[in-house]
C-alpha cells in the first residue's frame, strides 16, 4: 500500500528532484573536504553552511506550499513552526555544552545561571538526549498546529481572517520569546553551541555532515509532499482549495484533509528549523518575526505555487538574491525583495516553474502543429485516441490536457 | 397517522421556518418525499427553494420544524458531509465542479468510497472503480472529455458533470437545482430523460424554473411560494390552481 504510494510519487521530475538533491549531498561535502583548497572545483567553507542553509529554506517554503498551493490555507504563520523546531534543536545544542560555558556551570546553562535559576525548567529535561530532542523537533510545532489547526478548521475560519491569526499566533510568540521568564535565553536567544552528536559544531566534518543531512531532509520531504499529492488525498485537498462546500457536500470532513495537512507541513517546517540552528550557529525569537513568515509566502510565489519544484527554487533564487544584495546594496534589498513580489504577482503568477512549463509545452504545441503542417497524420490532436483510453491518460502527469490549465483560486 | 406518513417517506419536513433578519424564507414548510419518487418544485424567486435545500442538506439550520431522513434520522442535527454520507447528494444552481481537475478526477472523488484522509491518500483505483467511472462518463455523455480540465467544459457540460458526480456518489436522494440553465433545447430534453433514468433507482428532487422541462419530467409537482407549499399534484392540476397563476406563472 504504501509502496504503491511511493511508486506513484516517483515521476520522471520526482526522481531528478530527488537524485539531484541526494547528489548534492554526496559531492558538495566530498569536494569541500577532500579537494586542496584553491581547488576550482572545491565548494568553499562558508558556501556549505550558506547552502545548507538556503535547504533548510527551500524545505520551509515546501511545507508552506503544500497547504497554500494545494490546499488553499494562505500561512502567514509559518516561521513559527521553523523557529519551534530550530528552538527544539538549540535547547538540545546548549545541553551539549556542559561546563564549557562561562560560568562553568554542569548543568544549567549561562543565561540561567545568570538570572539565578536553582534549576532546568521541566522542559528542558531530557532534552539532553538527541532521539528525545528529535522528537520534540516534529511533536512541538506539530502539536501546536493541530490544536490551532483543530479550532480554526472546525470553526471553519478561512481565507484572510486565518492568515491574520496564523500572523498573531507568530507575533504572539515572538512576544513570548522575548521574555527572560520563557526560559529560553529571552532577547539573546540560544547560542554558543559546542557539540552536536558529540562532534564539534565548529568542525569543517560537521558542517558538512549537517549539508548532507539537510539535502537528504529535503529530497524526504519532497518525497513525502509528492507521495500526498499525486494520491486521491492530494486531489481531495486541491478540491479543497478550489471548492471547499462543495467538497464538503460530496462527503468529505474538509476540516480534517486540512488539519492533516497543516500538521504534516508544520513538522516539516520544525525539522527544516532544526537544520537550520547547527548551521546558523543561533536561534533567536527574531526567527518569530511576522516579516520572516511572510518572505516565506514570497519564496513560494516566486518560484512557483501549486507545484513542488516551485518553492524550492523559490526559495533559493530569492535568498540567492538577498544574499548578494544585502551585501551590494543594503538599503536596495527590501525595496527589491518588495519588486520582486509586485513583479511575480502582475507578470508571473504561476513563478519561475510557471513561466518554463508555459514556455515548454507553447514550444511542443508548435512542433506538434509544425508537423501537422506537413501532413504527417491526417488527424492531428488528441481527439484521435482520447475516447479510447481516459483511465490510462490519467495515470500520465506529463501528457497535459490541451486546454489551459486553470490556475487555483486565491 | 402522521407518524406513518413519516416513517414511509424518504424526507420528510413538518413546519420548518427559517428566518434571515425578520424575513421568512421559509414559513412553516412541509413536504413529504417518497422512496423512488420525482418530485419537481417549481415557484417564483425568492420562494424559499434553495434555503429548502440549504436545510435538507445541513447548510442552513431551521429555527424550528422537524427534518427527518428515511423516517428516523433528524437532518437538523448532522452537518453537511454527514448528511452526504447518508445518501443526500446536491447539484447546486450554479454548477461546481473542481474546475482544476480533468472530468475523470471529478467523478473519481465523488464516487463512493471511504472518505477519511488515510484511506483516500492510500487509495488506489480498482478495475471496478474505472469501469464505475467510464459507465458514469458514458451515462452524461463526457466519455470524450474524461481527460479534459473541467474548467474548459461548456456551462452546459458543467451541468452534466456535476449530475456525474451526484451519480458517482450513490446517494438514496438526489437534490437538483436548475439543471437545465444554460442549456439547448436538446440537451434539456436529454436532462429530463436522464433524470426519469435516474429516478427509477432512487428519489430525485428537481428545483426548476423552465416549464416545458417540468412538464417532460412528468412527475408530482410542488409550487412553492413566500416559504410554503402553495399547491401540489400533477403539472396539469398545479398550473390550473388560480393562487399558483397569480402568484407565479401570472406574472
Amino acid at each position: 500500500m504504501i509502496t504503491q504510494a511511493i511508486l506513484r510519487a516517483l515521476d520522471k521530475k520526482a526522481i531528478w528532484v530527488i537524485s539531484i538533491l541526494i547528489a548534492m549531498a554526496i559531492l558538495v561535502p566530498l569536494s569541500n573536504l577532500l579537494l586542496p583548497t584553491g581547488h576550482p572545483l572545491r565548494v568553499p567553507n562558508y558556501m556549505v553552511s550558506l547552502l545548507g542553509k538556503y535547504l533548510s529554506y527551500a524545505m520551509l517554503a515546501l511545507a508552506l506550499d503544500l497547504i497554500w498551493g494545494y490546499c488553499g490555507i494562505l500561512s502567514l504563520g509559518h516561521g513559527a513552526f521553523f523557529a519551534l523546531g530550530g528552538y527544539a534543536m538549540g535547547v538540545y545544542l546548549m545541553r551539549q555544552i556542559g561546563t564549557r560555558g562561562v560560568y562553568s556551570h554542569p548543568e544549567l546553562p549561562d543565561f540561567m545561571v545568570f538570572l539565578g535559576w536553582p534549576e532546568l525548567p521541566w522542559y528542558w529535561l531530557g532534552m539532553d538526549q538527541f532521539w528525545f530532542a528529535a522528537i520534540m523537533v516534529m511533536f512541538v510545532p506539530g502539536l501546536l498546529a493541530f490544536v490551532f489547526g483543530w479550532f480554526a478548521f472546525r470553526s471553519r475560519v478561512t481565507g484572510v481572517y486565518l492568515s491574520i491569526i496564523t500572523q498573531a499566533m507568530t507575533y504572539a510568540l515572538m512576544l513570548a520569546f522575548f521574555r527572560n521568564d520563557m526560559g529560553f535565553g529571552g532577547n539573546n536567544g540560544l547560542t554558543d553551541f559546542r557539540d552536536i552528536l558529540g562532534a564539534p559544531i565548529a568542525a569543517q566534518t560537521t558542517r558538512a555532515a549537517l549539508f548532507s543531512a539537510t539535502a537528504i531532509a529535503l529530497a524526504a520531504s519532497f518525497l513525502v509532499c509528492s507521495m500526498i499529492v499525486k494520491s486521491k488525498l492530494g486531489k481531495v485537498m486541491v478540491a479543497v482549495r478550489d471548492a471547499e462546500s462543495r467538497t464538503r457536500f460530496i462527503g468529505y470532513r474538509v476540516e480534517n484533509v486540512k488539519l492533516f495537512a497543516f500538521t504534516v507541513s508544520a513538522i516539516m517546517a520544525g525539522i527544516a528549523g532544526a537544520l537550520y540552528v547547527p548551521q546558523v550557529g543561533i536561534i533567536n525569537p527574531g526567527e518569530f518575526a511576522p516579516a520572516n513568515s511572510i518572505e516565506v509566502v514570497i519564496w513560494a510565489a516566486v518560484g512557483g505555487r501549486g507545484t513542488l519544484i516551485g518553492p524550492i527554487i523559490g526559495a533559493i533564487v530569492v535568498n540567492v538574491g538577498k544574499s548578494y544584495f544585502t551585501a551590494a546594496l543594503p538599503d536596495f534589498w527590501l525595496f527589491a525583495l518588495g519588486g520582486l513580489f509586485v513583479f511575480v504577482t502582475l507578470f508571473m503568477p504561476k513563478g519561475i516553474v510557471g513561466v518554463f512549463t508555459s514556455a515548454w509545452s507553447a514550444l511542443r504545441a508548435r512542433r506538434a502543429s509544425a508537423r501537422a503542417q506537413k501532413g504527417a497524420g491526417p488527424m492531428p490532436g488528441p481527439s484521435t485516441d482520447a475516447p479510447a483510453r481516459p483511465s490510462q491518460r490519467q495515470d500520465n502527469e506529463t501528457e497535459t490536457p490541451p486546454g489551459a490549465k486553470p490556475s487555483p483560486a486565491e | 397517522m402522521v407518524d406513518t406518513l413519516r416513517a414511509d417517506s424518504l424526507l420528510y419536513l413538518d413546519g420548518v421556518t427559517v428566518s434571515f433578519d425578520g424575513f421568512k424564507a421559509l414559513n412553516s414548510l412541509s413536504l413529504v418525499v417518497k422512496r423512488g419518487e420525482l418530485q419537481a418544485i417549481i415557484g417564483p424567486n425568492g420562494a424559499g427553494k434553495t434555503t429548502m435545500m440549504d436545510i435538507i442538506t445541513g447548510k442552513t439550520r431551521p429555527d424550528t420544524g422537524e427534518v427527518y431522513f428515511e423516517g428516523s434520522v433528524d437532518l437538523t442535527k448532522k452537518d453537511e458531509t454527514e448528511i452526504a454520507n447518508m445518501g443526500i447528494g446536491r447539484k447546486f444552481q450554479k454548477p461546481t465542479v473542481f474546475e482544476s481537475h480533468t472530468v475523470w478526477d471529478n467523478i473519481e472523488l465523488s464516487l463512493k468510497k471511504p472518505r477519511g484522509v488515510f484511506a483516500s491518500w492510500f487509495y488506489d483505483r480498482d478495475d471496478e472503480d474505472t469501469a464505475r467511472i467510464g459507465e458514469i462518463l458514458e451515462t452524461v455523455r463526457l466519455t470524450h472529455r474524461a481527460s479534459e480540465y473541467a474548467a474548459n467544459l461548456s456551462h452546459g457540460q458543467k451541468q452534466w458533470l456535476e449530475i456525474g458526480m451526484l451519480l458517482a456518489q450513490d446517494p438514496k436522494l438526489m437534490l437538483v437545482d436548475e439543471p437545465v440553465a444554460g442549456m439547448t433545447d436538446a440537451e434539456t430534453i436529454e436532462t429530463s430523460k436522464l433524470l426519469n433514468e435516474i429516478s427509477k433507482s432512487r428519489s430525485v428532487v428537481v428545483v426548476e424554473h423552465d416549464m416545458s422541462f417540468v412538464r417532460d419530467l412528468d412527475c408530482r409537482v410542488t409550487c412553492l411560494a413566500e416559504g410554503a407549499v402553495l399547491a401540489q399534484g400533477s403539472l396539469e392540476h398545479v398550473s390550473a390552481d388560480p393562487l399558483v397563476i397569480e402568484r407565479y406563472l401570472g406574472r
